[in-house]
């Protein structure tokens, strides 16, 4: 590593924020990225699970009356 | 469009094309009175916004005019296929025999005639208007009919994209705008360069090379904007 | 190599063939991501004119690249779409022009971020940051249009031909705007010079480039399954899908 202390690589001789900010920023990005079409895709199954059982539900409750 | 445009050959039906645009043009004047009175007002913006000191406004001049062709040529292109797509005038063109890149071409040719070329010929009157020395105004006028042409090819693309939609007015500028900034910067450089006492033919020359280049390419991209908004 | 692409016009294979390759690229993404940004905070030598504040090139400059590539993949697919009216082309233009934006926003935010600390302002008209700007127009203008359009076919189509445009016009608005800015450019601003980066700082920036590639690619891939399950939504393959996931949903 090539700083010396945690202390050191949060300050980074006064770069700290900045560096560390945009290395924030860019991780979230990169989350958001990956995580939104994953919950699309989840809640988009979750959706059509609804409604492909509400549609056999029609059917029996039709078959039966 | 008649009953006989089949019989036609391209070049008679594109005249025809270009003709009856410039006739739809001229029957509604206020259409063409717009643009030139949008430019107008703008650039009395301009020395309300910035101050009216004279040698100020001499070096924004050349950005300034550029961008106020650039807005109102922006502006107009909206409507370009709008009217023929509405009643149904822009289906008997996709349909009609000839090929749709010289027929498109004759619609960016008539509205560059309404828009551009008027604009750069009135040009001189506005840039005298906000102190633009004499030795730019030539250069001024030459490249805004070279540059207008390359600004409407680029703005029918958005216009033929736009076409089917509701809302398309404000879409097309966000689709258009980034295409137009080499134009602005080689248009507005020429004249600089002029005011300075350069020479503006290089630049010139530049906005001649891309106008051919959107010649060659965009009314290919404008009749399948067309296609795909007819089929919308 | 045409069961090949007829294949990759298949959904349910695209499907099931980016679900097994995600399982063990993403791992690897995420890896490798984690072990560059590390590589790139805290084990490089600070440069010696911009101290510490050059550590940012390691997630300013992949992002750069891989937005600018980005483009040139989706107008590529857009043109296969248009051509061979191939379905998973048009889901494939379609998935990267979100994530490109995302990319080319992380660019210019961490450019401003950059900026700060090395020409003391956060914004500067340089030509490389306009460029950037000018191609996330590009892509907020694909997004926009698609949006726009209420008939799907014909958003993807009109968006393969505005990037397709866009592709055109890309080297041309960087010249220009490139010939721009040496015309325009303040004395007050130095660039980073000419390209002597040591070694030792470039093998963490290949490595993070790589990286990003590979993370475009599985955000791509991510999208596209999203894409094809809600175009195919009617289909006996997705209906089964969904009802396979809700017994094994029941089961846990």
């Amino acid at each position: 590593m090539y700083f010396d202390s945690v202390s050191a690589a949060l300050h980074m001789a006064g770069h700290g924020v900045y560096v560390w900010s945009a290395y924030l920023i860019t991780v979230a990005v990169v989350a958001a990225v990956l995580v939104l079409p994953l919950r699309r895709e989840k809640a988009f199954i979750r959706q059509l699970q609804g409604t492909l059982k509400r549609q056999q539900r029609d059917k029996s409750d039709a078959s039966g009356t | 469009m008649s009953a006989s445009a089949s019989q036609l050959t391209t070049a008679q039906f594109c005249a025809r094309l270009l003709r009856r645009q410039l006739v739809l043009a001229v029957r509604r004047p206020v259409e063409i009175g717009n643009p030139i009175l949008f430019f107008a007002m703008v650039v009395a913006l301009f020395p309300l916004g910035l101050g009216p000191a004279p040698g100020q406004l001499s070096g924004f001049a050349p950005g300034v005019l550029w961008i106020i062709a650039l807005l109102s040529n922006l502006l107009t292109s909206d409507a370009v296929f709008r009217g023929d797509f509405d009643d149904g005038n822009l289906e008997q063109l996709l349909i009609a025999p000839q090929p749709l890149y010289l027929s498109v071409l004759a619609y960016i040719g008539a509205h560059w005639i309404i828009t551009g070329l008027l604009l750069a010929l009135v040009s001189p009157l506005f840039a005298v208007m906000l102190n633009l020395p004499a030795q730019a105004i030539w250069v001024l006028v030459g490249s805004l009919l070279l540059g207008t042409g390359t600004l409407s090819l680029l703005g029918c693309i958005g216009a033929a994209l736009t076409v089917g939609l509701k809302r398309g007015g404000m879409l097309i500028s966000l689709l258009i705008l980034p295409l137009y900034m080499p134009v602005l910067i080689f248009g507005s450089a020429a004249v600089k360069a002029a005011v300075l006492g350069n020479p503006a033919g290089p630049y010139l020359a530049i906005l001649g090379g891309m106008l051919c280049l959107a010649v060659a390419l965009a009314p290919f991209a404008v009749a399948a904007g067309l296609r795909i908004s007819i089929d919308a | 190599m045409w069961s090949f692409f007829h294949k990759l016009g298949s959904p349910p294979w695209l499907y099931k063939i980016s679900g097994s390759i995600l399982r063990w690229l993403l791992p690897i993404t995420l890896v490798a991501l984690a072990v560059g940004l590390t590589w790139g905070l805290l084990f490089t030598a600070p440069d010696f004119r911009q101290g510490n504040s050059y550590r940012i090139i390691y997630i300013h400059v992949p992002a750069a690249v891989v937005a600018l590539a980005g483009y040139y993949i989706m107008a590529i697919a857009g043109a296969v779409s248009l051509i061979w009216k191939m379905k998973m082309a048009d889901v494939a233009m379609k998935a990267c022009a979100p994530i490109g934006a995302a990319f080319t926003f992380v660019a210019l935010l961490t450019g401003a971020i950059w900026g700060k600390p090395t020409w003391g302002a956060w914004w500067v008209w340089d030509a490389r940051i306009t460029s950037m700007l000018v191609l996330l127009f590009l892509y907020l203008g694909v997004v926009a249009l698609y949006e726009a359009f209420d008939n799907k076919e014909a958003a993807s189509k009109a968006c393969a031909v505005l990037s397709l445009v866009g592709m055109v016009n890309i080297p041309i608005i960087y010249k220009s705007v490139d010939w721009w800015y040496s015309l325009h450019q303040p004395a007050s601003i130095k660039l980073t010079g000419g390209s002597t980066i040591d070694s030792s700082m470039l093998y963490p920036l290949f490595w993070m480039i790589a990286s990003f590639y590979a993370l475009f690619a599985c955000a791509m891939m991510l999208n596209m399954r999203v894409e094809i399950l809600q175009r195919e939504a009617r289909t006996g393959w997705v209906k089964r899908l969904a009802l396979g996931g809700a017994s094994r949903g029941a089961k846990s």
